[in-house]
């Protein structure tokens, strides 16, 4: 039957699409917190997710430091714990670089110290990607688990039409889901959430609350390199990869918080899962090379129609 | 013309000629190829940098995209070749048409867009073609060889002459940038810039003029991708549509420095030979050693300028020179601005403004609740009222800043409403800004320019008006500093010479005197009066209750967006419900006993 098959196969891009997705909504979340809240423009998010993924596999497959959790457990394992790796990466990025340019220093200038954020986080995108070159080699590397080449089989009921939920994308959706959680909790019920978003909403008029705004950009700043940390952990458990992955995965960052509406977390996460989506359901009808150019023609036309994101609520404050 | 741009050009070309001479006879001189192709590369990043500057210095729009009209080019002369055995010139010529095109098709949609949104979208454009292009086939393009006539085909044994080439298409590029900062159209960008709002009440059409920019920068940086294709004789989607193409034509142009004709050009001249050298030399010891390097470069000079070298450099320059002494200017005659009268004195009958029911609400809360007024020719009105009472949106509604919900307003007979915002201007309804936005390093009189232009004037007329209207507010002398320099009294007054520059009908001023202390308050007071004097219409919203008893003729009150009371200041301010709306029932109690 012409229609089963045809069943079978948009169902399996939606499932596909759901469990990338959410790995995707992980490092927009990321970046939101960097882009959306801060207002600074990082090109070098995607590299800071490459290094998440060197992380995940030095700790689990080059040294074997989380080896005796055996293949199934570790690799997800070493993608939660490049976390604080890399939490620690962009709180020192922060701290020496990236706070001379941003901030409360340069609320007050003309385009507000953007295009000095633009060549500096382009530098650290630049000392980055060669850096990891010189570091990890220019050998394309995986963390590879058993999981990822085995499925769960779910019958649809409807013929002979089957749902294959790989196990390692499903498991690292959950994960994702699961930080989006608790990231989600610390920003709205802790007190250093409400710093953070305070200092975000109007830094100037946070300092006078008392807030110090420059350690709430720094924690957010940090925490959002962690985040897509971890999303470039579970990006290795599925994807081989060099040091010039970021190049690749920026540009969906970007697309996934704009599509959100900037400045929503949640937002984010659902602009990921769209990129997601339409990258995998994209896949059903176009050649492979068209399936990229087809996520940003997506993109474009969202943007144009509505500008404030698919799920923000306001546009940007003219 | 800007005033005193002629000298400035002059100056400025003496300079570049000679950068010209000396650059070609470097390159005359090395044999080495590898450091030709260097030469042959820093002039086409350049004038790649000269594009994004063109459009994005100065409309400070930023563009993450701009490889795309880079690669149309490329791909153009490419293609045309071995389609049709077209010459690389018509090539490039075709493919500057194509980059206008696509800038036409990229910004309809885009305009609309504001800061990161736009930055955004722009950098999707070149990302679809780069797909796109590799899906029909195009991965690796490469050049016919043509043994004959090298000139034509542009396909040069000796790589000294393509160096010349590329140096011809940025003394062009340069060419059009100095005509551009130079002129009513650099001016206008530069006031779209730095507030789009306030550019808009000065009568600019800031679409139509972003969208010029835009064209004019996607013909520079097509014909750049041009040429480009024909010295690296392979063109593929990566090269000329990644993402690392539109990163190098801001690159070069922030660490150069944004808004200025050098900016792209010393960008160029450290920045490509400098990765070039550390790819060369160092690229084959330690693969990737060169980009660590390049980054640490680039972050080092942006932590110490971080408004590129040319800015920082100049401005150390001028510190060391000490404050600039205000310069007499020499080429016009100062009496030019000494004309009495401000503008032709209204000759309508009735009412100037009428305004009849205006309402304008966000979400549940009615800003502007119903409110009719009437200003008679001449006389200055006073709108009044406590914190958020409506009384700027009623500006903003009333030139056009906002769209009314319901409601009319007729400047002179002339309908205002319903119409956008740089229209409502060109009627004759100037207006001032409660935060006042200037070009710091602009000179005054440049300043003031933005109003004539807006008002539709051009070159001398235009000078004439902004400096009769410096003249009118007493800042002549000053015409030549740069509005850095001014204090809060002298920017207001300045942007009230801005206003006045496009010779309105109706002043629509917004908390003028705001942040003054008394004795300069009292000099505004003493120019306001003035324009009274000759005739000028002002409505003016004030907090400053002693400043506007002395000023208005007529106050209207407003509260929770409604008219509350209207009349002459004296009844007003003895209005029981106005006491009570301004201090509380508290007061009110206490002022009756």
């Amino acid at each position: 039957m012409e229609w089963e098959i045809l069943l079978e196969n948009v169902l399996n891009a939606l499932a596909a699409g759901i469990t990338i997705g959410c790995i995707y909504g992980l490092m927009c979340v990321g970046l939101s917190l960097i882009f959306g809240i801060m207002r600074v423009v990082n090109f070098a998010q995607g590299d800071l997710l490459m290094l998440g993924a060197y992380a995940a596999f030095y700790l689990v497959a080059a040294w074997g430091v989380l080896a005796f959790l055996g293949p199934e457990v570790a690799p997800f394992a070493g993608a939660i714990l490049a976390g604080p790796i890399v939490f620690a990466v962009g709180w020192l990025l922060h701290r020496w670089i990236v706070a001379r340019v941003s901030g409360l220093r340069t609320v007050a200038s003309l385009d507000e110290g953007h295009f000095g954020q633009l060549i500096v986080t382009l530098g650290i995108a630049l000392i980055l990607q060669n850096g990891g070159l010189i570091l990890f080699g220019s050998m394309p590397r995986a963390v590879r688990t058993p999981l990822s080449s085995s499925a769960w089989m779910v019958e649809t009921g409807i013929g002979d039409a089957t749902i294959f939920l790989n196990k390692a994308r499903v498991i690292s959706g959950l994960a994702a889901i699961l930080v989006v959680v608790a990231l989600y909790w610390l920003l709205e019920r802790t007190r250093l959430g409400k710093a953070l978003r305070a200092a975000a909403d109007n830094p100037t008029a946070a300092t006078y609350m008392g807030i110090d705004v420059d350690r709430a950009h720094r924690i957010a700043f940090a925490l959002g390199s962690g985040i897509t940390a971890v999303a470039g952990g579970l990006v290795a458990s599925y994807l081989s990869f060099t040091p010039f992955m970021g190049l690749d995965f920026v540009v969906i960052m970007y697309a996934g918080v704009v599509l959100g509406g900037m400045g929503s977390l949640l937002g984010a996460f659902w602009g990921g899962l769209t990129i997601g989506f339409v990258q995998q359901i994209s896949a059903l009808v176009l050649p492979p090379q068209l399936q990229n150019a087809a996520i940003f023609v997506v993109f474009l036309l969202i943007v144009v129609l509505r500008p404030q994101g698919l799920f923000g609520r306001s546009a940007e404050r003219a | 013309m800007r005033p005193g741009a002629l000298p400035r050009i002059r100056r400025d070309a003496l300079i570049f000629a000679a950068l010209v001479a000396l650059y070609l006879a470097v390159s005359g001189v090395v044999t080495n190829s590898y450091y030709q192709l260097m030469l042959t590369l820093v002039p086409i990043w350049a004038v790649m940098g000269i594009s994004w500057n063109l459009f994005s210095g100065y409309v400070g729009l930023t563009s993450f995209g701009h490889a795309v009209f880079f690669g149309l080019g490329a791909y153009t002369v490419a293609l045309t070749l071995n389609w049709w055995d077209l010459s690389p010139w018509f090539g490039i010529a075709i493919g500057a048409v194509v980059g206008a095109a696509a800038a036409v098709f990229i910004g309809m949609p885009t305009f609309r867009l504001r800061g990161h949104y736009f930055a955004l979208a722009m950098l999707a454009f070149p990302l679809v073609l780069l797909y796109v292009f590799q899906y029909l086939g195009y991965q690796e393009v490469s050049l016919p060889m043509k043994r004959q006539d090298p000139f034509f085909w542009l396909q040069f044994t000796d790589p000294r002459a393509f160096t010349a080439v590329a140096v011809g298409m940025l003394v062009v590029a340069m060419a059009i940038s100095f005509a551009v900062e130079n002129s009513r159209f650099g001016l206008t960008l530069m006031a779209i810039r730095q507030n789009e709002l306030a550019a808009e009440a000065s009568g600019i059409d800031a679409r139509r003029w972003k969208m010029r920019a835009l064209v004019l920068s996607g013909v520079i940086a097509a014909t750049a991708g041009g040429l480009y294709a024909c010295i690296l004789l392979v063109v593929t989607p990566e090269a000329v549509f990644g993402i690392l193409t539109s990163a190098q034509a801001l690159t070069v142009v922030l660490f150069g420095g944004v808004g200025t004709v050098w900016g792209p050009l010393i960008g160029a001249a450290i920045l490509i030979p400098l990765a070039e050298t550390l790819h060369a030399e160092l690229g084959n010891i330690v693969p990737g050693i060169q980009g660590v390097v390049y980054g640490v470069a680039i972050i080092l000079v942006m932590l110490l300028a971080p408004e590129g070298i040319f800015w920082t450099l100049r401005d150390r320059w001028l510190r060391d020179r000490g404050p600039a002494a205000p310069v007499p200017r020499g080429d016009r005659p100062a009496s030019a601005a000494v004309a009495p009268l401000v503008t032709a004195p209204p000759q309508v009958s009735g009412p100037l403004l009428r305004v009849e029911g205006l309402s304008k609400s966000f979400g549940g809360l009615r800003a502007v609740d119903d409110v009719s007024f009437e200003v008679k020719p001449g006389e200055i009105l006073g709108i009044i009222g406590p914190n958020g009472a409506g009384k700027t949106t009623l500006f903003n509604v009333l030139n056009g800043v906002l769209p009314a919900d319901s409601g009319r307003a007729w400047l002179a007979g002339e309908p205002i409403t319903g119409r956008k915002l740089h229209a409502i201007c060109r009627l004759g309804v100037g207006r001032t800004f409660q935060v006042v936005r200037s070009f710091p390093r602009l000179a005054l009189l440049d300043n003031v320019l933005i109003g004539a232009y807006g008002a539709g004037l051009t070159g001398d007329a235009a000078v004439a008006a902004a400096e009769e209207a410096l003249a009118r507010v007493g800042l002549l002398d000053q015409a030549a500093q740069p509005a850095g320099q001014l204090t809060n009294k002298g920017l207001r007054l300045m942007e009230l010479a801005r206003a006045l520059a496009g010779r309105p009908r109706l002043l629509l001023l917004d908390e003028t005197l705001a942040g003054l202390g008394r004795e300069e308050c009292d000099e505004l007071l003493e120019v306001l009066g003035r324009l009274r004097a000759e005739g000028m219409t002002i409505v003016i919203i004030e907090h400053t209750m002693h400043a506007m008893l002395r000023l208005a003729d007529r106050f209207v009150v407003l509260d929770h967006g409604k008219v509350l009371a209207e009349g002459a200041p004296r009844t007003v301010v003895e209005d029981r419900s106005v006491i009570e709306a301004y201090l509380g029932k508290k007061w009110l109690a206490r002022c009756s006993t």
